[in-house]
């Protein structure tokens, strides 16, 4: 192979034309016997007749399929070439990515309203914000601070817990619930991190998952506390500013205030609402915080700790504060969860849940906040599809998780955008 | 020279790794403003030398003073590695570079001044409601990271990935990057390898430039003695963990135990008489 191939000219047009005039050739050849010739069976006989019309076709085909597969590699290569020679650097940022989120975002605002009727679709798309929100809480720690946290579902469940414990013994409500939870879930991220951040890579990632396993087992076991594997029933559903979503009419209710007819969606949009406006704020929050110093940081340690300790940083500290923001939206999503189940379990919080999670953030392209988007719909939704043919179910998702690494090694959007650009314009 | 004032003192620094000796009570100075070189062979204890001052390696045994112009006299071997950048002011650079090679250069460059931003944006709470004492921090850390860009000529690479650049040019970031710290001290581990001709002149006329104009004491490890005889105000030499000579480039060049442990190999002992 040549190492430079120009790029503004591929192999002659002639060139190509001779190609395929001979691959023409030896189709006519190879296809006088095969395709032009061909046996009867007139009255015991055999006799030949011919089928020229299909021999021509066939040829035809050929020329025309090896001048276009011919035209395709070339470009293939030119391409490669082109993207070889000119590597850009801090690889191009891509406006189209931004208008992808934009039209994501525009499309999930009017979703319900799409599909007002069904709400299948609109409790699927609980699901996957849900997942969008929990992929965006552990992308600050896995993506941004690179720390592979195999735990993450421990704090969700601290979340949900926190909000099934509270409502059910003291009537919180939900909204004043979250702050609480997040600040709880936070800071049993500082009790895990404290210890276990000086362990590296794998060491980390294999107490996490010890974590996420001590934090269900407590709950399996410590049934006076949590329910046991009961979990805990009856939650309260969270209230449009008081306003419960029921068909009850002794005290006013959603409908009766808005004057509608009571119908059992109002709360499946409600609560699609809810959690889209919670998985918004987390990504302008996160955005906004890896453009700050902490989050710049975290993604220097990511890159090179020790390079990180040489310039005065106290890494243990940037680790904590990422597993602390990180173990805080799960916190928040843990508490949306239970809400909107109304019932929880130590089920709910198994070591497929936090694979999962991970699987949408390494998918999604370690740190993208879009990325995350992509991974977690095809994530919940794969699965969804997949229900027709259960048993393949597994080896489905197996096999497009395979299929994805091949495909794009960084990640589905492996792009990363800068922090900061010296060209003022570009940037506040 | 004695109008420079000592900034760093190392006492009867020794660092055992199980049986092996690699720095054996190593006394030596190390004054602001001047060019401080460390010399040897492959193997000699020049890089653990690095790691003992920075708090890398916590010494077996001895003690290294610094002293600061608002802090006083700071014992590094008892400090954590941050601490020995944060409060003590001595910065290194690595033998084998050490970049954020998926962030871009001036990124690298905004990373090196973390705790001063951090400070300013109140552990970035202030920053997320774009407060203006942050806004004002992030200018000047702007400002300064284009001041070294600009005097590295990196200037032009500033929004690059700092992992794509070339050897040479990954060199000078990770010192430009050094510089944001505002070091009192910079040590760098072979600055100079794998740069060209060039290149390598131009590190020597920054490294005098650093040391004459912004009175910055620098700790030199090189191989290169075209660069050390050329810059160097004061040489340590070290062969097995041993000083066997100190002194002014002159000194060092004539030194017989200098040039006894040279001996064997023919190339540096050319270098070392050139
Ligand atoms: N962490 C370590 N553990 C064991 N031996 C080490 C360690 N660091 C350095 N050494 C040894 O100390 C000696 C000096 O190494 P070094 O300081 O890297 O030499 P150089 O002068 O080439 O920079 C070598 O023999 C090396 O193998
Ligand atoms: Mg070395």
């Amino acid at each position: 192979m040549s190492a430079y191939v120009p790029v503004h000219q591929g192999p002659g047009f002639a060139a190509r034309i001779k190609d395929a005039l001979a691959v023409a050739m030896l189709s006519l050849m190879l296809g006088i016997p095969m395709i032009g010739l061909h046996t009867v069976d007139s009255g015991g006989a055999l006799s030949i007749a011919t089928r020229w019309p299909w021999l021509a076709l066939f040829v035809g085909i050929m020329f025309g399929g090896r001048l276009a597969m011919q035209f395709a590699l070339d470009h293939f290569k030119l391409n490669k070439a082109r993207r070889a020679q000119k590597r850009p650097a801090v690889r191009a940022t891509r406006p189209w990515l931004k208008w992808l989120g934009y039209a994501v975002l525009g499309f999930s605002l009017v979703l319900p309203i799409a599909f007002s009727g069904n709400r299948y679709v609109v409790d699927t798309a609980t699901t996957v914000l849900i997942y969008v929100m929990l992929g965006w809480g552990l992308n600050v720690v896995v993506g941004l601070a690179g720390l592979l946290d195999l735990g993450y579902v421990a704090f969700y469940a601290v979340g949900a817990y926190t909000y099934g414990l509270l409502s059910t013994h003291f009537g919180w409500g939900f909204w004043q619930t979250l702050p609480v939870a997040g600040a709880l879930a936070a800071t049993f991220g500082i009790i895990l991190g404290w210890p276990t951040l000086r362990l590296r890579g794998d060491y980390l990632a294999i107490v996490t998952l010890g974590f996420g396993e001590i934090i269900r087992l407590i709950l399996v076991n410590w049934t006076d506390f949590s329910g046991g594997p009961n979990g805990i029933g009856q939650i309260p559903r969270p209230t449009f500013f008081g306003l419960p979503f029921s068909p009850d009419t002794d005290t006013p209710t959603f409908a009766t205030f808005f004057h509608i007819e009571y119908a059992a969606e109002h709360r499946v949009i409600f609560l699609y609402y809810v959690i889209l406006a919670l998985a918004l704020l987390t990504n302008l929050f996160v955005s906004r915080l890896r453009k700050l110093p902490v989050g710049i940081a975290w993604e220097a340690v990511r890159e090179d700790e020790v390079a990180c300790k040489a310039l005065g940083m106290n890494v243990t500290n940037i680790k904590l504060s990422a597993f602390a923001i990180g173990a805080m939206l799960g916190g928040f999503a843990g508490v949306f969860f239970a809400a909107r189940q109304g019932f929880i379990s130590p089920e709910s919080f198994v070591f497929s849940e936090s694979a999962t999670i991970l699987a949408i953030v390494v998918l999604g392209g370690m740190g993208s906040q879009l990325g995350v988007v992509v991974a977690a719909i095809l994530l919940v939704l794969l699965p969804e599809l997949g229900r027709d043919f259960s048993e393949y179910r597994m080896l489905l998702f197996g096999a497009a998780m395979i299929l994805i690494m091949v495909w794009r090694p960084g990640g589905l959007i492996a792009s990363r955008e800068p922090t900061v650009k010296l060209n003022k314009g570009a940037q506040a | 020279m004695s109008t420079h004032h000592t900034l760093l003192e190392v006492e009867h620094l020794t660092m055992r790794f199980g049986g092996l000796t690699a720095l054996s009570d190593l006394s030596l100075n190390v004054a602001a403003g001047q060019i401080t070189s460390i010399i040897g062979p492959n193997g000699a204890g020049k890089t653990t030398f690095f790691n003992c001052l920075t708090g890398f390696y916590k010494p077996t045994e001895g003690a290294v003073r610094m002293h600061h112009p608002q802090h006083g006299a700071l014992l590094l071997n008892e400090m954590p590695s941050y601490h020995v950048a944060r409060k003590a002011g001595v910065v290194r650079t690595f033998q084998n570079i050490r970049l954020f090679p998926n962030m871009t250069v001036l990124e690298n460059l905004i990373v090196a001044q973390h705790n001063a931003l951090q400070t300013a944006s109140r552990f970035s709470l202030a920053g997320l409601f774009g407060r203006a004492g942050y806004k004002a921090a992030r200018q000047q850390a702007l400002e300064k990271a284009e001041m070294w860009l600009t005097r590295l000529k990196l200037l032009d690479l500033a929004d690059t990935a700092a992992g794509n650049l070339s050897y040479g040019t990954q060199r000078r970031i990770e010192i430009a990057r050094a510089l944001c710290v505002d070091p009192l001290l910079i040590c760098l581990d072979e600055p100079a390898a794998g740069l060209n001709p060039r290149e390598s002149a131009e590190l020597n006329e920054l490294l005098v430039y650093l040391s004459r104009e912004h009175g910055k004491g620098v700790l030199l490890i090189e191989h290169d003695m075209n660069v050390v005889m050329r810059v160097s105000d004061h040489i340590c030499v070290l062969n097995f963990g041993n000083k066997i000579a100190e002194g002014t480039p002159q000194q060092i060049q004539q030194d017989p135990n200098v040039i006894k442990a040279y001996l064997g190999e023919e190339e540096t002992d050319e270098k070392v008489a050139a």
